[in-house]
């Protein structure tokens, strides 16, 4: 009974997305269909994508290997120093002032200008893949980690001072734990953004040298050569990628927060 | 009885913050060991800044404040703090709540163990230890929070409003289980309300205030015998009591007041 009342629950979300699948399906091959001779490269058939794919599975399964690396590269970067520099930042008004304006910075510069710079400093392929992905992944991270560090409960800290923890136990034992849930937030954005960064850093700054590049670089490529079908495989793994990794970062926050934060729990209250 | 035998002991106690108007003035008052003093009085007449000043969350302007015979800074061990809200960490269960406190000193795990079964048994909340705040109704979070409180062995509690937010059959039920504490522990109470029947059920005296500049503008004894109960409450001298707090209350109002 509880079984069927879960799978009543949960059917219409899955039904809903199958039909929306099915429903874009059918207007694509349409569209195809009614697209004159000399427009219809535009809009290939899903059956050509994936034929094209087929026969570029080596080509795409490196290079997706290869953004992937850079996405992971970058994403990781961008935890561990936007954590950093949020602890930095949290300490006082004074040094965020001081500091977050050169940190927008990095923020404020587009990617395609700072790309020839980075691969002068670290060399083309994955150390600019990498390091661009961090550049984007970086302020999402950053400004909801600082945010949670300095939204602490006033009353929790007028307690911690009353029972007279020190500097540290309060950072780890209320500001840190506290700020959880805006580090997920940060961390949520930050995951769609790693392999869009890895793909536009891999644009600007990928080579195909060694290791054939990413799937910026391939798509790239593919545009040159009127490659339109396998221009169409890159923009799905591409989109498949963003999936996994934002699922992989809403799976983790709901481990971490699942059983005291409401907006993660299930109802089982 | 002699001042020096007060636990808690203002003399001419000022307070102001900045520039701005004093939010206490010449305010004295001495506690005595195992007294439950309720501070009730207007918006604004300073109560809450009083119990801060004695938590030595900040600082007196003026005057003599003297905590267990030291500052309130020495005397930190022997204070705890109640807010209207639970002030729980969300991501604690109850028993980790409880806890914190003696965590934060460096307790160890039995002792922490020990302290914190007797304080959630106190609050009626054994059992309940793996429940997380979200899964609790708002009268159990208030007991969380004072098992929380109770579990240093304060000599001192200070309450700002403990009881505000919840329903009054919850709040009767709390206010007698408080009492049922004391008895067994015999802290000193500091309790800021805004509720004359909680202030005449709980206290030994009832300070009534007035603001601009927050002082005491009636203290009233109220000698309702112990143990108080549920049936204290259907006494003809409890109600009595809370007809003299309610006038004396009306009149430290401003006349312009509605």
């Amino acid at each position: 009974m509880t079984t069927m009342a879960k799978i009543r629950k949960n059917l219409p979300p899955v039904l809903m997305f199958l039909l929306a699948g099915a429903v874009l399906l059918v207007t694509w091959i349409a569209v195809h269909h009614r697209l004159p001779e000399h427009l219809i490269f535009l809009l290939p058939t899903p059956g050509a994508v994936w034929a094209a794919a087929g026969k570029e599975a080596a080509v795409l399964a490196r290079a997706t290997f290869n953004t992937m690396e850079g996405a992971l590269l970058g994403f990781g970067l961008a935890i561990a120093f936007g954590s950093l520099a949020a602890l930095v930042l949290s300490l006082s008004p004074l040094v965020r002032a001081g500091l977050m304006p050169y940190l927008m910075l990095l923020q404020l510069t587009p990617i395609p200008v700072l790309a020839p710079l980075l691969v002068l400093w670290a060399g083309a392929g994955l150390p600019s893949v990498a390091l661009i992905t961090f550049l984007i992944c970086f302020f999402p991270l950053l400004v909801n980690t600082t945010q949670g560090l300095v939204s602490t409960d006033r009353q929790l800290v007028e307690l911690f001072r009353m029972w007279r923890a020190g500097r540290w136990q309060e950072l780890w034992r209320l500001r840190v734990p506290a700020a959880l849930p805006y580090f997920f937030t940060g961390l949520r954005i930050a995951a769609i953004l790693a392999p869009i960064g890895a793909v536009i850093g891999d644009f600007s700054a990928g080579t195909s040298a060694g290791d054939g590049g990413g799937l910026g670089f391939r798509a790239y490529y593919y545009s040159t050569q009127a490659k339109y079908p396998e221009l169409y495989a890159v923009v799905a793994i591409t989109g498949g990628l963003g999936f996994v990794s934002m699922g992989t970062v809403m799976l983790l926050s709901r481990l971490a927060l699942g059983r005291w934060h409401d907006a993660y729990a299930r109802n089982d209250s | 009885m002699s001042p020096a035998s007060g636990i808690v002991e203002l003399g001419g106690v000022a307070k102001k913050f900045g520039d701005g108007p004093p939010v206490l003035a010449d305010f004295s008052l001495t506690a005595r060991p195992g007294e439950f003093l309720s501070l009730i009085g207007p918006s604004g007449c300073g109560k809450s800044t009083l119990l801060r000043l004695i938590a030595g969350l900040t600082d007196v302007s003026a005057g003599e404040l003297r905590v267990d015979g030291r500052t309130p800074e020495q005397a930190a061990a022997e204070l705890a703090f109640v807010f209207q809200e639970p002030t729980l960490l969300p991501w604690l269960d109850v028993a980790g709540n409880v806890e914190v406190p003696l965590r934060l000193r460096g307790a160890t795990r039995a002792t922490r163990a020990a302290a914190r079964d007797g304080a959630l048994r106190l609050v009626g909340l054994a059992g309940r230890e793996a429940a997380y705040p979200r899964q609790l109704s708002g009268g159990q979070k208030m007991r969380v929070s004072l098992a929380r409180a109770l579990v240093l062995a304060p000599k001192i509690l200070l309450l700002d409003e403990p009881f505000g937010a919840l329903d009054e059959m919850t709040r009767e039920r709390l206010q007698e289980e408080l009492l049922a504490i004391r008895a067994q522990q015999g802290w000193t109470a500091f309790f800021v309300t805004h509720s004359v029947a909680e202030a005449v059920f709980l206290s030994d005296r009832i300070f009534v205030m007035s603001p601009q500049p927050g002082r005491i503008s009636a203290e009233i004894a109220v000698p309702l015998p112990q143990p108080r109960t549920a049936e204290t409450r259907l006494s003809r001298a409890y109600q009595d009591l809370i007809v003299a707090v309610t006038r004396r209350l009306r009149s430290a109002e401003p006349a312009t007041a509605a």
